[in-house]
Parts: C-alpha cells; sequence; structure tokens
C-alpha cells in the first residue's frame, strides 16, 4: 500500500501574523513550522503502516509539500516522525498561488506517486480555507472522507471506514481505495521525532519537483492566475480596553451589572 | 431577478440558522434562490422557513440519497443547476459542509472562491477578518461564478415574508463513498458553540474544574468554549476549542475566564461584540480586548455572576 501525505509548512500558530504590503502573508517574519494539523495525518499513516505489517510488508509513506525553499524544514520533521519519502513541489512562479492553483500542483504531484491512500489535516492554520481536499477529491475523481475520528484500513479488500466525527455527530462512512482521508485533531497524539529518527531523516531523499515537471504553465499559478484578488487590506482598528476591576469579593455582581447595562441580560 | 443561488443546510426539513443569514445577504445582493437538496418532504418542512427570509425560487435537489453521501453529489448537483442558470454568485455558510461543497464547486465551476467573507457588497467585494480579527481584507472573484461561504452569525437575519416559486430537479447519485450510518449528537441544552449567541469559556485558570462555567453559560443560556491549553489537557473536548487550530467565533457577548489570552486563543474570538474576562493575573494579554474585565479568582467571581443573573431572572 502507498501512502501519501500532503503537509505544508506555516507559521507558528503562536505568533502574531499580518500581511505584506503586497497582500500575501509576510512569512519571513515569523518561525515556520509544519502545520500542526497536519502532524495528525502524518501520524496516523505511520499507525496505518505499523499496524498492516510496517514497512517489510510493502507500506510506504511519501510526504508531499508545495511551498518556498524552507518548506524542506516541514519535510525534515515529517520524515524524522517516520515517513520514508518526499516530494518538494517548489518554483518561482507558484509564489502567490490560490487555493485552486494549489490544489491543481497537487493532483498532478500525487498522480504521478498513484497511491492507494491521501491523508491530509483539515486546515492549515494559516489560510484556514479547509477547501484543498475537497478540491484534490474532484481532481483525482476519487472519494473524500472527512473529518475522520477514527480510520480503519483492509489492506486486502482495498476498503477504508472512517468514523466522521462533526458537530452534528458521528456518522461511520466507508470507500473504496484510492480515498482521501481528512484527519482531525482528535484521532491520535503526534509522536516526537527520536533522536533517531532525526538522524535517519537526514539520510532520506527529497525529490524536488518544479513546474514544468507536473505539466503545468507558469501563468496559469501563482498571483498572476489567481482566481480571486485582494482589492485591499488594513488593520482593524485596536480594541481599546474597557473597564478593569479588581475583585474585593463582589467582582461577580459588578459583571452581572456591566451585562445589565450592556443588555445582555 | 433571482441571480444569487444560496445553499440552505438542513436536517430532514429543519433548516440551519446560517439559511437565514445567507437568504438576508442574497436580497441585499439582488434576488434569492434557494438550494436544498433531499426529499419532497424534507422540502415541504423547509419551505416556510426559506420564504420567511424571501427566496423568490427555491430548488429542491430531489433524492431520497442525496444526504447518505459526502458532499460530492450534493456539489454534483448544484454545478450543473449554476451552468443552467448563471447565477452572479453562490452562497454557503463558512461550515465544515459548506466549504467543502464551495472547494468543489469552484473546481468544477473553473470560478474563484472566497471562504469566512464577513459581508458581501453589491458589486460583489467580500469583507474577511483574518488572522483571528487584526486584519480586514476586502477580495473579489476575477474568474467565473462568485462561490463565497460566509461566516455563522456575521449578517443580521431579517425577515421578507415571499412566496417562492418551487421547482423540483431529480438528481441521481452515483455509487462512491457512502455513509453507512448515523448518530446524531446529543445536544445538550446548549447552542452549538459556532452558532451561539453568548459563550462562555474556560482556560488553564480553571485548574480542569468547568463546572463554574457551566453553571454560568447555563445561566446565560450560552454555549460552553475552551482554550487549547484545557483541551490539550483532556479537560474539555476538542471541539470546543475556541482559537488558531480551533473554532473562530463571533458572539454577541464573550465571557473569558481563567484563559491568558495567548494570540493562539485570541485569534479566534477578538471579533466578539463584547468581551468580558475573569482572570486571576492581572497583567494577562486578554485584559488588552475586554469591554469589562475582572481581576479575580474565577471560582469566586463566575458563581457570584451566576446568582446574579438567576437572581435577576427571578
Amino acid at each position: 500500500m502507498k501512502i501519501v501525505v500532503c503537509v505544508k509548512q506555516v507559521p507558528d500558530s503562536w505568533a502574531e501574523k499580518k500581511l505584506s504590503p503586497d497582500k500575501v502573508l509576510d512569512r519571513a517574519s515569523v518561525d515556520a513550522v509544519l502545520n500542526d494539523l497536519d502532524e495528525y495525518a502524518v501520524e496516523e499513516a505511520l499507525r496505518i503502516v505499523e499496524a498492516n505489517g510496517g514497512a517489510e510488508a510493502g507500506h510506504t509513506i511519501t510526504l508531499i509539500s508545495m511551498g518556498p525553499e524552507r518548506a524542506q524544514e516541514a519535510l525534515r520533521k515529517g520524515l524524522s516522525m517516520g515517513a520514508d519519502t518526499a516530494i518538494h513541489v517548489q518554483d518561482d512562479a507558484l509564489a502567490g498561488s490560490d487555493a485552486l492553483s494549489t490544489s491543481r500542483v497537487l493532483a498532478e504531484a500525487i498522480k504521478r506517486e498513484n497511491p492507494d491512500l491521501i491523508l491530509t489535516g483539515t486546515e492549515s492554520t494559516d489560510a484556514r480555507m479547509s477547501v484543498i481536499p475537497a478540491m484534490l477529491s474532484e481532481r483525482l475523481e476519487i472519494s473524500h472522507l472527512s473529518f475522520a475520528g477514527e480510520v480503519a484500513v483492509d489492506v486486502n479488500a482495498k476498503v477504508v471506514k472512517t468514523k466522521r466525527m462533526t458537530d452534528e455527530g458521528v456518522e461511520a462512512m466507508e470507500s473504496a481505495m484510492p480515498v482521501i482521508v481528512t484527519v482531525i485533531e482528535k484521532i491520535n497524539e503526534p509522536r516526537y521525532p527520536s533522536f533517531k529518527g532525526i538522524m535517519a531523516a537526514k539520510k532520506k531523499s527529497i525529490t524536488e519537483l518544479a513546474l514544468a515537471d507536473l505539466g503545468i504553465t507558469p501563468t496559469e499559478v501563482g498571483n498572476g492566475g489567481a482566481w480571486s484578488e485582494v482589492k485591499d487590506f488594513a488593520l482593524a482598528p485596536a480594541r481599546g480596553a474597557g473597564v478593569k476591576i479588581s475583585d474585593e469579593g463582589n467582582g461577580g455582581s459588578a459583571l452581572v451589572d456591566f451585562l445589565a447595562e450592556k443588555r445582555l441580560i | 431577478m433571482s441571480d444569487i443561488l444560496v445553499f440552505i443546510d438542513h436536517t430532514n426539513g429543519s433548516v440551519a440558522k446560517t439559511a437565514s443569514e445567507l437568504l438576508t445577504l442574497a436580497r441585499s445582493l439582488g434576488g434569492a434562490h434557494a438550494v436544498i437538496a433531499g426529499t419532497s418532504s424534507d422540502l415541504d418542512a423547509a419551505v416556510p422557513s426559506i420564504n420567511k427570509f424571501g427566496a423568490q425560487a427555491i430548488t429542491l435537489l430531489e433524492s431520497n440519497e442525496i444526504n447518505n453521501h459526502p458532499s460530492s453529489a450534493i456539489a454534483k448537483a448544484i454545478a450543473e443547476l449554476a451552468a443552467t442558470l448563471s447565477p452572479k454568485a453562490i452562497l454557503l455558510p463558512s461550515t465544515a459542509r459548506g466549504k467543502e461543497i464551495a472547494g468543489r464547486l469552484a473546481v468544477r465551476l473553473e470560478s474563484g472562491i472566497i471562504t469566512d467573507a464577513i459581508g458581501l457588497s453589491s458589486d460583489l467585494v467580500a469583507t474577511q477578518s483574518i488572522f483571528g480579527g487584526s486584519t480586514v481584507v476586502h477580495s473579489r472573484v476575477s474568474k467565473g461564478i462568485a462561490i463565497v461561504t460566509i461566516r455563522p452569525n456575521s449578517i443580521e437575519a431579517s425577515e421578507s415574508p415571499a412566496s417562492a416559486t418551487i421547482n423540483k430537479v431529480p438528481t441521481s447519485v452515483s455509487i462512491g463513498a457512502q455513509i453507512t450510518t448515523r448518530e446524531p449528537a446529543i445536544r445538550g441544552a446548549r447552542p452549538e458553540l459556532s452558532e451561539a449567541n453568548i459563550i462562555v469559556s474556560g482556560g488553564r485558570g480553571t485548574d480542569g474544574n468547568f463546572a463554574p462555567i457551566e453553571e454560568l453559560a447555563d445561566v446565560l443560556g450560552a454555549a460552553v468554549g475552551a482554550s487549547r491549553a484545557a483541551t490539550d489537557a483532556g479537560w474539555y473536548p476538542h471541539s470546543h476549542q475556541v482559537g488558531q487550530t480551533g473554532k473562530t467565533v463571533s458572539p454577541q457577548l464573550y465571557i473569558a475566564c481563567g484563559i491568558s489570552g495567548a494570540i493562539q486563543h485570541r485569534a479566534g474570538m477578538q471579533t466578539s461584540k463584547t468581551i468580558v474576562v475573569v482572570n486571576k493575573d492581572p497583567e494577562a494579554p486578554i485584559f488588552d480586548i475586554a469591554d469589562f474585565g475582572v481581576v479575580g479568582d474565577l471560582f469566586a467571581v463566575a458563581p457570584q455572576a451566576t446568582a446574579g443573573i438567576k437572581a435577576r431572572k427571578g
């Protein structure tokens, strides 16, 4: 079984983010990390392989990421967790790509691998659109099992069963492979890379692909090929701090008075 | 002209609150054409709620099975409808399901997509509040039909009764992934987090005891939220996490108890209309965005507030 996990390098979700004057996310001024929510997908891939006989049984995990040079750091993190190989799609023409372009590039890169199972996180913590997996499902013409809180893979029958967990409830879902599965954060506890894993990752190969390798024309992607445009942006007016009191035994009552004054109760 | 398609999410004909908001918005942009997927009896149950908010037309994508499949089937049917109607825009709720369908529509209709908008002007310029409300962005779709998902609670619904023309389109579902069983969430008396008008949240300061948070929430008819510190510690379910890696909420009133206010959390709640904070640490950054802050122990302040509200309500 061949598993592909899509990962993205994003600004640390604990950091303040801003837009740069050319209306795209300023990635240079913040620490970059492997998207938190993708770690769950990498971990789930490792668990699926381990539960089905491991690498000896012929199962492999390939990470795919699109991004600038430093996105390799995120791929190394995934490799140090235990993924086997990685593909890095990098091309200057990709700067400013929107979700439609990104999904197109990822779909072409995935097609080359011809995987049985594609795993992703629910969203990247920077753009937060959460549409790439559904777009990949359309482009690759395979099913998408979203919001999986449990994944069971039957390697012989080539069937994947999931529990889709959302605010509406729990749905048992199933699909034949190949299939895209999006996992939620409660599915597992991602492992920390071991020292051995980190050392091993340094020797693992990262295949570099450019747009030409994927048969995509540079003008179709990036800022110029975008399907939507940012007209302008501005910092929101800062919220002024309001009243602040110390609780001297009547803090709760003062809180109620404030709510009443604001007609919130 | 009913030139704005509006996706109506529903459960057995019981229409989601987002529908009233989307229909109100669509009316201001031209005319609302509601699209709903399901059976004729789902439609019958939904029509009064749709008419109340002024739809000019309703199309039922009629199928007994469509809701037993993932969103691909609905997306395909809406895309086919859009190809014949050529609407100016398609509006969907910025929910898990709404965004899945929207992403698929963008690929199928070769159209640009904007998610999580909090407003849309008559020339289809969308307003988004990003990075946790620190930045306001205006953008527009530059190719194809504008596909826009609207953040729940960002449009104030207003009624405008109408009697929509109804059209039923038989819709087939090809065999693909299937939903084999479904267990609806057991809903307590509390509203759903992203739709709630009031949210009371707890963080590290609860030390794992959410009882005072829940009691205050219940007396206010509020939803319960949690910071990442609280959900990571296993004190409250992940589904209640508000923040950068959780839900983005924008209620009328947000009460944060024992939450320091790291950007991780503020990113999910600082567009709330009114923010009230209870925290022992006077230096906690969350006080910077509070309309009303109490420096004190949440285990004293929250129960006193709960009792005070109960007393007022008699």
